[in-house]
């Protein structure tokens, strides 16, 4: 899960990283009057889930409370990356002598969350890393022992030569470990890390991603999801305990499992359609489950046919076929539905799928193939749902 | 003839009393694994279903029942701790399906696991099957069959779903492993190609990859620098979109890496066969196996296997008792 740059100062504020004044606005009015308090020149900043804001455009300076109005009242509402900025951080400007990166990241190879430090901030560090891969320091922890003394001045001394800034700099960076470790994030990073012309070392950008794992345990950073930067439909299906996620094609997919979700994606990309969705309903799959997915995937009016694929192992595919028949019968289906289902309790899925009026495949090539058939064809049919041959 | 699990391997299931540990213990047992044990704090001294000795602590178990593996079915949350608390009781093999468990967590039981000299598969995996032997995990066991084709992926129902196709066209397997869809795993593609390299009753392996990671790109390096035997791969995830978890906490396409266009480049330049689509891996494999040794697929070995585990149980501490077993 990604917190907005507002929310993430506050986390790395709780733990004393110095960081310029700010508060969060959703209103020019408001953003005026957050300058008028902060009685300086202010940094206006897009809060949306997306690299690259500057560049669109969605972070400017102002010198007086009203131009921070007259400048928020332009990012507000301004599309970045396709995303609607909702709100803006209205924060004290910085005058800025140096910029340095620092970040931790879950390296799945390393498998440790691993310190990356550079000198040369204030830019994308993916960029830094590909040009000039001499300017960054990379040193994994164990986080059995935490981030130690010793480690945070050996990154320190290779961002400053001065001592003063390099102990600011490793006290900040123990901080920042300490902030990551704390809310159970995957990423964390400061950028750009400034030395004011007075000497301070400030953190003027900040970026964390939770790991959606550690939700459970931090029921405080759920509080912090912004549902206004999600399809409507995936924040029903995290409701419902199903992993949903939208795309651009025509054919709705019903599959139980991750990996499986996947590949009939894919299949049905090979056979020339595209998916309209990822969706797995899980292991233990109980009919209510399959109620809701059908109704996270007819409500895209992009979707033409509807394909489900299982395999039972542990789901059984009678709770999906009774699924099938009570959702259809709460909302009959307004498109052509194609259902491969294979493994336990099969027999009596196709059973109750056939009394019911459907049918049902048993081969995922030719149940992946039909549907993309039916969802090219053209016309969806209004009535019944698809009696192909399997 | 199986690789990490054989007929000799005697199993602990950690949180035997909650509803899917106690629901596959019970397939475990109609599988044929041997199931000495179970542990569920406050509830050492009862038995499951009238005959698995239950026991409050893993370190209890290990001592009375001499099981060389566990299986973990507890709540992610206590996962990491029940993985540590395996590793210290002394078993070698610890298989966790456990979901959801937070990858800061895994930074900590990895190191841990390793120093103990235990194997960790998972977590978030279905585990794994040496067909006719043992089942240790969730992976239904009449899907499979015993033969020679070594199985190992990131997946669960996909595993199936492949596994399926190759035991309706008669290509049996040696040992299927599913090291699960996080991003750090106790065990990955590396470990087992290895493993069934060294296993004389593989004769060649299917593998499924998916989007995230290096995983499968280094898996390709080692297979082109070290295997003798044909391997076939699959990337899920082709159709998928930059920058989402696509269900697996490690299936996500990070900027530009992890791609599957990037993994199956490397399988390619491994001369790894490809499957564009899971039904491929049977025809694939079929033209590969069978070429040297004659009386290959899908045929179970026919030697017994009590003599192959002895070869096999290659984490051996409580060597002892297998053999007393024996």
């Amino acid at each position: 899960m990604n917190i907005h740059e507002y929310q993430a100062k506050e986390l790395l504020r709780a733990e004393g990283v110095p960081i310029p004044a700010g508060e969060v606005a959703t209103t020019p009015e408001q953003v005026e009057a957050i300058a008028r308090k902060l009685n300086g020149p202010v940094v206006v900043k897009a809060q949306v889930h997306a690299g690259g804001r500057g560049k669109a455009g969605g972070v400017k300076l102002a010198k007086s409370p009203e131009e921070a109005r007259s400048v928020a009242s332009k990012i507000l509402g301004m599309q970045i990356k396709g995303l609607t900025v909702e709100k803006v951080l209205v924060t004290a400007a910085a005058d800025i002598a140096a910029e340095a990166y620092v970040g931790i990241i879950v390296d799945r190879a390393a498998k440790k969350p691993v310190f990356m430090v550079s000198p040369a901030g204030g830019i994308d560090i993916e960029e830094v890393a590909a040009k000039t891969p001499e300017k960054i320091r990379k040193l994994p922890i164990d986080t059995r022992y935490g981030l130690t003394p010793y480690q945070a001045s050996e990154l320190g001394f290779f961002l400053y030569d001065d001592t003063k800034k390099v102990r600011a700099a490793a006290k900040i960076m123990q901080q920042l470990y300490t902030a990551f470790m704390k809310n159970g994030c995957s990423l964390a990073e400061i950028n750009p890390l400034v030395v004011t012309p007075a000497g301070d070392v400030v953190a003027l950008d900040a970026k964390m991603t939770v790991d959606d794992n550690e939700l459970d345990r931090h029921p405080e950073l759920e509080q912090l999801r912004d549902v206004t930067a999600e399809a409507p439909s995936e924040v029903q299906a995290r409701a419902a305990n199903l992993t949903f996620i939208k795309l651009d094609g025509n054919v709705g997919c019903c599959v139980n499992g991750a990996g499986l979700a996947m590949a009939t994606m894919d299949l049905v990309k090979f056979f020339g359609g595209e998916p309209a969705n990822f969706l797995d309903i899980g292991g233990s799959s109980n009919p209510e489950k399959v109620v809701n997915a059908l109704k996270i995937i007819t409500s895209d009016p992009n979707v033409r046919a509807i394909l489900f694929n299982i395999f039972g192992g542990i789901t059984r595919t009678d709770d999906v076929a009774n699924g099938i028949v009570t959702a259809t019968k709460q909302n009959p289906l307004k498109v052509p539905i194609v259902i491969r289902l294979t493994g336990t309790n099969e027999e009596i899925a196709v059973k109750i799928l056939t009394e019911n009026g459907f049918s049902a495949m048993t081969d995922m090539d030719e149940a992946v193939r039909r549907a993309v058939e039916l969802a090219t064809s053209g016309n969806p049919r209004p009535t019944t749902n698809d009696r192909g041959s399997a | 003839m199986s690789i990490f699990a054989n007929k000799g391997t005697t199993v602990i299931v950690q949180g035997i009393t909650g509803r899917d540990g106690s629901f596959h213990t019970k397939q475990m047992l109609e599988y044929g694994t041997r199931i000495v044990g179970g542990v569920t704090p406050g509830k050492g001294g009862q038995k499951f279903e009238n005959t698995v000795p239950i026991f409050n602590t893993m370190h209890d178990a290990v001592r009375e029942t001499g099981a060389t593996a566990s299986v973990i079915y507890v709540p992610p949350m206590f996962a990491a701790d029940a993985i540590m608390e395996a590793a210290d009781a002394g078993v070698k093999l610890i298989v966790a399906i456990t979901e959801g468990v937070p990858v800061l967590d895994m930074t900590r039981v990895y190191p841990f696991v390793h120093e103990k000299g235990a194997r960790l598969i998972g977590p978030n995996c279905p585990g794994l099957i040496s067909p006719g032997q043992s089942k240790i995990g969730i992976i239904p066991g009449r899907i499979c069959k015993p033969g020679r084709i070594g199985v190992v992926s990131r997946s669960g129902t996909l595993t199936y779903e492949v596994v399926y196709q190759l035991t309706l066209a008669g290509l049996g397997q040696s040992t299927c492993v599913g090291i699960g869809g996080d991003p750090i795993n106790g065990t990955n593609f590396i470990d087992c190609l290895k493993a069934f390299e060294e296993d004389p009753d593989t004769e060649a392996v299917a593998m499924m990859g998916e989007i995230g990671g290096t995983d499968e790109q280094n898996a390709a390096d080692f297979v082109k620098q070290y295997m003798s035997k044909p391997v076939v791969g699959f990337i899920a995830g082709q159709t998928a979109p930059p920058g989402r978890r696509m269900g697996h906490a490690g299936a996500i396409i990070s900027g530009s890496s992890g791609t599957a266009a990037e993994k199956i480049a490397a399988f390619e330049a491994a001369r790894i066969g490809v499957a564009r689509r899971p039904k491929d891996f049977v025809e694939l494999l079929k033209a590969k196996v069978g070429r040297g040794k004659t009386k290959s697929a899908g045929k179970p070995a026919a030697k017994p296997p009590a003599r192959t585990a002895a070869k096999t149980t290659k984490p051996a501490a409580k060597a002892k008792k297998t053999v007393k077993r024996r």
